[in-house]
């Protein structure tokens, strides 16, 4: 869902990349309505690329035509209850890292990058 | 009242102390309560979960609003004591430490609406050199407008200092491609007055057209005098009556003068009771 926002680093800054991740995962109520609006709003190749990245390999490389229950719960553990607890989200075009603390991404940039 | 943008920015203003005051003050809880429910009416969201940007989210004390009614939402903050306190209120809601003046950076089309509760005045003050108000709020609104879902709802419950700063903060937002206006909630009391800068994000597509919704406390008070033109039809009645004292009448008053024996009774003549002329 995020890309990087340092001005002029426009292209080729999507999906930020993690890196030395600690992840936890919290339960929250299973909702599929929600998560079929959800769905169009994602781009599904970026998706299956972060998860990768944090050693979720549950998800298909390419999007199932029929959403049927055990789909979404997958789709459910992965975009609403798995949280990153600490790391960092590096930008692949201008390198630039937002640091994770406590589950909290640090985006705040300096003053020269706005 | 003195106005917390003037003592510090916002990531030094609201600090621990500051924090603490937002959870255990009642007071400062049902009124950030109450203006987060009412921007979510404003926000007209059909009945099922949302995916809502809380800009500003402080706490969570709106967030916590936006969960009750089922929603799914991700909270900005710039101050990372707010934030520790939201963290340790675990409130549902993913969080952010950002600067929105530096604009946001979600993918297009993320969100079905966006809230904001006390945030925007905060954005008009120039806390350090580089800082420009005005390009500072066109970022703001312009990755705002990019991150809602098209025909998407914003609404921000600002204290605007003048009026100057509310046509600022309306022609950036215009300027950034927002359509929609203010809302003053009981603009006649000083204390409940509010603003609501409802924003939409273009219109839903083949959707009917948006319009601004209306402001609390404007309607009539029951305790009103109906106004009534009873006075005014009587009088106009007066002009349309006719005179009674025609020769007749004068002839009758005459008669009854003779028969009572007064003795200066005019004789009748044929000028008797005649209608004088405008030149006499």
């Amino acid at each position: 869902m995020l890309q990087c926002h340092v001005k002029g680093c426009n292209s080729n800054n999507f999906p930020l990349q993690l890196s030395d991740v600690e992840i936890e995962i919290q339960e929250t109520d299973f909702n599929p309505k929600f998560l079929r609006n959800m769905l169009s709003k994602l781009e599904w190749n970026a998706l299956v690329k972060t998860a990768l990245e944090i050693n979720i390999t549950t998800l298909p490389n390419v999007l199932p035509n029929d959403l049927d229950e055990e789909f979404l719960k997958m789709l459910h553990r992965v975009l609403l209850e798995t949280h990153i607890k600490q790391g960092q989200m590096i930008c692949p075009n201008c390198n630039h890292t937002y640091p994770i603390k406590d589950g909290i991404p640090n985006m705040l940039l300096s003053e020269t990058e706005t | 009242m003195s106005r917390p943008e003037h003592k510090a920015p916002p990531e030094i203003f609201y600090n621990e102390e500051e924090a603490r005051k937002y959870t255990t003050n009642s007071r400062i809880q049902s009124v950030q309560a109450e203006m987060s429910l009412r921007a979510l009416e404003l926000l007209n969201l059909p009945d099922e979960t949302c995916f809502l940007l809380d800009i500003g989210c402080g706490s969570g004390l709106s967030g916590e609003i936006l969960d009750d009614e089922g929603h799914i939402w991700i909270g900005l903050d710039i101050s990372p004591s707010m934030l520790q306190v939201a963290l340790d209120r675990e409130v549902e809601g993913d969080l952010f430490l950002q600067d929105i003046g530096q604009g946001m950076n979600f993918r297009p089309g993320t969100f079905d609406g966006a809230i904001s509760i006390s945030v925007l005045q905060w954005l008009c003050n120039a806390d350090q050199q580089s800082h420009n108000p005005k390009s500072r709020l066109t970022r703001f609104f312009s990755t705002l407008y990019a991150s809602l879902k098209r025909g998407a709802r914003a609404v921000f419950q600002l204290y605007p200092e003048n009026d100057d700063q509310c046509e600022l903060i309306m022609n950036v937002a215009m300027r950034c491609g927002f359509e929609g206006g203010l809302v003053v909630d009981y603009p006649n009391s000083k204390k409940a007055k509010k603003y609501y800068l409802c924003l939409f994000a273009g219109q839903i597509p083949g959707g009917q057209k948006q319009q601004i919704p209306q402001a609390l406390g404007e309607e009539k008070e029951e305790h009103d005098v109906i106004y009534s033109n009873q006075r005014i039809r009587e009088r106009q009645k007066g002009k349309q009556r006719k005179s009674v004292k025609n020769r007749d009448w004068v002839l009758h008053k005459k008669e009854v003068a003779r028969t009572r024996g007064k003795k200066d009774v005019p004789f009748d003549s044929k000028y008797t009771g005649r209608k004088r002329r405008p030149k006499f």
